[in-house]
């Protein structure tokens, strides 16, 4: 991990800030023209509304000007020049929220397609990557990237595009009309602003390291919680309560500092903008009112002038919250990027093509092999299974039991040496044609959300129910089928719960065989099945094995001294290989003790 | 919200403070457009630059006023909001460390995780908002209209047309797409549901070559996903263009009114301008308060998830009984006896434990065997009284379970789960969860006969490594040897095992038993197990069928005579083992 972030992260921070953002676009810009339209549209709705109270300040100098004439009797209110104007008004706010509008429409459509396609990237990248990765990298990580983290980019991408753009078209557009107006007001007005703008940063900048905190103590205190209600019967019959009441209590205290004080500093960001707003305000009344005496502007100015003042403050905190949120995304975005940066398992090309009447013998020709190159596991394995045979893997926990079913499905490839079906070495086919050759039952019974018979026909897709039917008989698995509620369309729960244990290890052993694979490897299931389904699991696999070469990872030692071959595996090598017979008599073997440690008296 | 109100109690004074603050603020921020209308109609008509500048300097003591007096709201509301959140927090912690199993079973727990964290997280949040914005916008609101209505009886009829359209625009917007949020919840976790699905079982895609499969699934549902979030967008996008419209459509109409009273002379200039900005700060305040009411439902829900909890009636008490129990010629005796005992879990419908007695003697060890689901992890749940019996006995050293104080009975047992739980901290503290003053001697003694000592002594910090959440950083093997140490440290009368050797291969699975063998003498032990090797020499087997005992006895006798306990030997042990094995 060390070497990668290295690897990918040049020296300069901000260089990687702009390089993510670079890359955010990327998703954008294939959608170019859209994005110019919206563009533009929102610059057209900003022009309109800055246009706003120019006019209305118009209006109002216009009714001015009437009462002073009636004042002094010489006329009175234009009322069909304030009726023109205030309909052109009406035509400027509806054009103005009109674009708006329009923008914000294709703006949702070009981030959410920008988001589709990250989505897409991401799980065609999780299809690509190697096993090791997934080996190497904790699977809760992996997942919050595909879904936490595409979430906040999903949220935060609408908000950063729609919200940005405005805001710094209408600063530029206020200022434009506040010049307009008068330059000295806009002098003073302008100065309220990076006062405002600078006591924000400063805000946000010492806020962090309490809202840091806030979401630090909030992970620890989920973390507590997570750990002590799950453990709850631990806690109970060990009277660890106190304990735990007390852990809790002294991160909870530290959350509450953090978080008054973190929410505290974010709420006088408000006040503090609206204060400086309010003192432009009152300047602006001050020397608007000394202007208009001297005649150098309308009493209507005032007024647009301090809807501009009040206009634009908005934009501002909205700008400073953008850049608070484009850094939150970016840390996501980052994130999400690191996994579609990692490294794929190589693609093949040219390969061999392999017939349909392979047999099935298996030779392992030479096979060095380790997790991490300097470490070999196996070396120089070689074994020669005919078609048919088979050969159980036994061993203690952790022996390193599925690297044999690693390397035979390629999930990882052989350092040296190679693996040949029928002659063929297996680093000449495809992956793809490779696995299509064997039938797989892991011990964890991975079932996804959706009708058993599509659960089945996963082995096949495209197998027809009379083959699914068949194969759930010759399996044991089509009586209990039958007897749920919806029989074959009946769905898996997420969990895959509404199906005891037992019976979803028959679901995957039905979905191993659908295909009619030449080369079986079997997991035995340790797991807790109840004991007349076992019954039914140990006759099923004993079927199908039937002249198929078979690779059983075995537990109980009893079901496996028929093996053609047993591996005694130990520390992830293979320690000793033969028959039962022979293994059992070589009085220093492994086997010897590992077979009869589970028959001696206590 | 209301539910949870005592706890607002402790700081009524604040929220009174709030509400004054709140009041000057709102009065500071409306006598603004009064002031500013002052120095058009005054001075500017009469040219009164000084009068100007005297107003003027009011306008900004107000304003710092305000200010002031926002920040202290601010600052008032945080300290509520996060201290009545602490509080919650603490208490609903506390209360469910009371909780015994059924009431944990009650709400399930995810479910009190979530009511701890993220619901009052929920609150926090909008509690924060609602002090410093929901006091806040009626208050401005009010006074405004009060301001307009002085400024002119007519013109503010107007504003009180143009509130309830706001109120239409806002409220019709918010239920069309309400609904669609629901809709959105369901079809992102479907995502989510399918992009774990991805991770999780990615040997059985990769083996069965489903990927293209599994791509299309997963395109179908972000396709999906994606087309209903724009939908929503859309009907959400419409909120501020339909708000500002509403705004400035009220202000063009005050606009020409306004001039049709000034040209009555019924208003001044000025007036017009600053009634434009009350009603601009009505409509306001009225949007940001329509903002956060939004966010109400979701924290009224949270509200009513933890006051839910709060009020939960314990259902295991300690029972102080008047009578007191003479056991002094009791306390030699170790023994645990089950006398008759039913037990029902909450709702289900049938009895989960029927008629169960047996009675297992210091120093004897009784296991006890069946399929899921038969039966056997509630009884071990029932001796240390995490649950309540339906009927009859349970006694433990001559005593009735319930005349013992929780505290006091727990203190007794010693007990390995079935998933080894550690908790976070070092593995010293976690071996001290037995005995809180274990000696040195005591700890590396358990973990010899649990043979953890190897391990341990491999790890680079030894006793004091770092336990991860969830023991992440051990082995399930590791973690079950851990467990055991844990629950030998405490020197208790009754030991219970259950399915605490499935991690443990067949060597070190032996090793352990022969050594506990020696430590459990003076003890009673009981044994849950799978596997029928691992509990043939028990003193006794009890098997379970469907909460019914259907066998008792040894080994020998429960061979010839248990069908149910030969079926399952027979699907564990080859015929040679079945018969002899030695």
């Amino acid at each position: 991990m060390e070497n990668k972030n290295i690897k990918s992260n040049p020296p300069k921070s901000s260089n990687k800030f702009s390089i993510t953002i670079k890359r955010i676009y990327k998703y954008l810009s294939k959608y170019k023209i859209s994005l110019m339209v919206a563009i533009i549209a929102s610059i057209i709705s900003t022009i309109f509304v800055v246009l706003g109270p120019m006019i209305l300040g118009s209006v109002t100098n216009i009714i001015a000007d009437g009462s002073v004439n009636i004042i002094k009797g010489t006329g009175v209110i234009d009322f069909k020049k304030i009726g023109y104007m205030l309909i052109l008004l009406l035509c400027v706010y509806i054009i103005a929220q009109v674009f708006s509008y329009l923008q914000i429409y294709i703006m949702s459509n070009i981030s959410q397609k920008a988001i589709y396609n990250l989505r897409k990237d991401i799980i065609i990248k999780i299809n690509n990557l190697p096993l090791k990765f997934f080996d190497t990298n904790s699977q809760g990580d992996i997942l919050s990237k595909i879904t936490s983290d595409i979430e906040n980019i999903n949220t935060s991408l609408q908000q950063i595009l729609t919200q940005f753009i405005t805001s710094l078209v209408t600063i530029i557009g206020i200022i434009a009309m506040m010049f307009l107006i008068n330059f000295w007001m806009t002098i003073v007005a302008l100065l309220t602003v990076p006062l405002s703008f600078l006591f924000s940063m400063i805000v946000i900048k010492k806020s962090q390291k309490f809202y840091k905190g806030q979401q630090e103590y909030l992970g620890k205190i989920n973390g507590l919680v997570e750990e002590v209600y799950s453990g709850h019967n631990i806690i109970k019959t060990f009277n660890q309560e106190k304990r735990s009441i007390k852990k809790f209590e002294d991160l909870n205290d530290r959350l509450y500092k953090n978080s008054w004080t973190s929410q505290f500093a974010t709420s006088i960001m408000m006040p503090v903008i609206t204060l400086a707003s309010n003192i432009g305000y009152v300047l602006i009344s001050i020397l608007g009112g000394y202007l208009v005496v001297q005649g150098v502007i309308g009493v209507g100015r005032i007024q647009s002038f301090i809807q501009y003042i009040k206009n634009f403050m908005m934009p501002i905190s909205q700008i400073a919250q953008v850049m608070n949120v484009l850094q939150s995304t970016v840390a996501s975005a980052d994130r999400v990027f690191g996994l579609l940066d990692e490294e794929e398992e190589i693609k093949e090309k040219n390969s061999l093509i392999i017939k349909d009447d392979i047999k099935g013998d298996v030779t392992f020709d030479n096979i060095t092999f380790g997790y991490n190159k300097q470490n070999p596991l196996i070396n120089n394995c070689n074994l020669e299974i005919k078609q048919g045979q088979k050969i159980a893997i036994v061993g203690p926990t952790g022996a390193g039991k599925t690297t044999l079913i690693n390397l035979l499905m390629r999930f990882y490839d052989a350092d040296k040496g190679c693996i040949k079906i029928d002659g063929i070495n297996i680093y000449n086919i495809t992956r793809e044609d490779l696995r299509s050759l064997y039938g797989m039952v892991l011990q964890d019974t991975w079932l996804f959300k959706g009708s058993i018979k599509d659960n089945i026909a996963y082995g096949k897709l495209g197998a027809t129910d009379e083959e699914i039917i068949k194969t759930s008989k010759m399996v044991y698995a089509d009586q209990f089928i039958r007897t749920l509620p919806d029989g074959y369309d009946m769905v898996l729960n997420e969990e895959a719960s509404n199906v005891s244990a037992g019976q979803k290890q028959l679901l995957t052993i039905a979905r191993a065989v659908i295909s009619n694979p030449k080369i079986l490897i079997l997991d035995e299931a340790t797991s807790s099945v109840d004991t007349r389904t076992e019954v039914l699991i140990q006759k099923a696999m004993n079927k199908i094995m039937k002249n198929r070469t078979t690779f059983v990872i075995a537990h109980r030692l009893s079901t496996i001294k028929d093996a053609d071959i047993i591996m005694v595996m130990k520390d992830g090598d293979i320690i000793e290989h033969g028959k039962h017979d022979d293994l059992i008599l070589n009085e220093e073997g492994f086997y010897k003790t590992l077979y009869y440690s589970q028959f001696e008296n206590n | 919200m209301f539910k949870i109100a005592k706890f607002f109690k402790k700081y009524s004074f604040l929220i009174i403070l709030i509400l004054l603050f709140t009041l000057v603020q709102a009065f500071s921020d409306l006598t603004l457009p009064t002031l500013m209308s002052n120095i058009i109609d005054v001075g500017i008509i009469d040219s009164d630059v000084g009068y100007i500048i005297q107003t003027g300097i009011f306008m900004l003591m107000f304003s710092l006023l305000s200010g002031i007096m926002s920040i202290s709201v601010g600052f008032v509301s945080a300290k509520v909001s996060a201290g009545v959140c602490k509080n919650l927090r603490s208490s609903i912690f506390d209360k469910i460390q009371g909780f015994s199993l059924s009431d944990i079973d009650k709400f399930g727990a995810t479910s009190l995780i979530t009511r701890t964290t993220n619901d009052i997280t929920q609150i926090q949040n909008f509690l924060i908002m609602f002090l410093r914005i929901v006091i806040m916008s009626p208050i401005m609101s009010v006074g405004g209209l009060i301001m307009a209505y002085n400024v002119n009886k007519s013109l503010s009829s107007i504003v009180l047309i143009a509130i309830p359209i706001l109120a239409a625009v806002v409220i019709t917007i918010s239920f069309a797409a309400m609904p669609i949020y629901k809709v959105i919840q369901s079809k992102l976790d479907g995502l989510n549901l399918i992009a774990r699905e991805n991770l999780t079982g990615l040997r059985v895609i990769k083996a069965f070559r489903t990927t293209d499969y599994e791509k299309e699934r997963f395109d179908k549902s972000n396709k999906n996903l994606s087309d209903i979030t724009v939908k929503v967008q859309k009907i959400m996008g419409l909120m501020g263009p339909g708000i500002m419209l509403t705004l400035n459509i009220t202000i063009i109409t005050i606009m020409w009114f306004g001039a049709k009273k000034v040209s009555l002379n019924e208003m001044a200039i000025g007036e017009v301008i600053a009634f434009t900005q009350y009603v601009m700060q009505i409509m306001i305040s009225m949007m940001m308060m329509s903002f956060i009411l939004v966010m109400y439902p979701k924290a009224s829900v949270s509200a009513e998830r933890v006051a839910e909890v709060l009020n939960k009636e314990f259902s295991i008490k300690d029972e102080i009984k008047d009578k007191i129990i003479d056991n002094t010629d009791l306390n030699n005796q170790i023994f645990v006896e089950f006398k008759d005992v039913c037990f029902k879990y909450q709702k289900a419908e049938e009895m989960a434990l029927s008629n169960i007695s047996f009675r297992v003697e210091k120093g004897k060890t009784l296991s006890i065997i069946g399929s899921t689901g038969s039966g056997k992890s509630t009884i071990v749940n029932l001796i240390p009284r995490m649950y309540d019996i339906s009927s009859g006995e349970i006694i433990i050293n001559g005593k009735n379970i319930k005349d013992y104080s929780q505290l006091e009975l727990r203190s007794k047992i010693g007990l390995v789960p079935q998933k080894a739980t550690l908790f976070t901290g070092t593995i010293e503290e976690n071996l001290k969860f037995g005995k809180k003053d274990a000696t040195e001697e005591e700890i590396i003694k358990a973990c010899e006969i649990s043979s953890s000592l190897n391990f341990i002594e491999k790890k680079p910090d030894k006793f004091n490594e770092n336990v991860a959440q969830g023991g992440k950083n051990f082995s399930g093997g590791q973690k079950q040897r851990l467990a055991i140490a844990r629950a030998i440290i405490k020197d208790a009368d009754v030991y219970i095992f259950d399915d605490s050797f499935s991690a443990l291969d067949y060597k070190t699975d032996k090793q352990v038993r022969k050594k506990l063998k020696n430590i459990t003498q003076d003890s009673v032990v009981i044994v849950v197990a799978q596997r029928i090797m691992s509990i043939k020499d028990s003193d006794n087997i009890l098997v379970l069928d469907k909460g019914k005992i259907v066998g008792y006895g040894t080994h020998k006798d429960l061979i010839k005579n248990c069908d149910i306990y030969k079926e399952i030997a027979e699907s564990q042990l080859s015929k040679e083992e079945l018969e002899g094995g030695k």
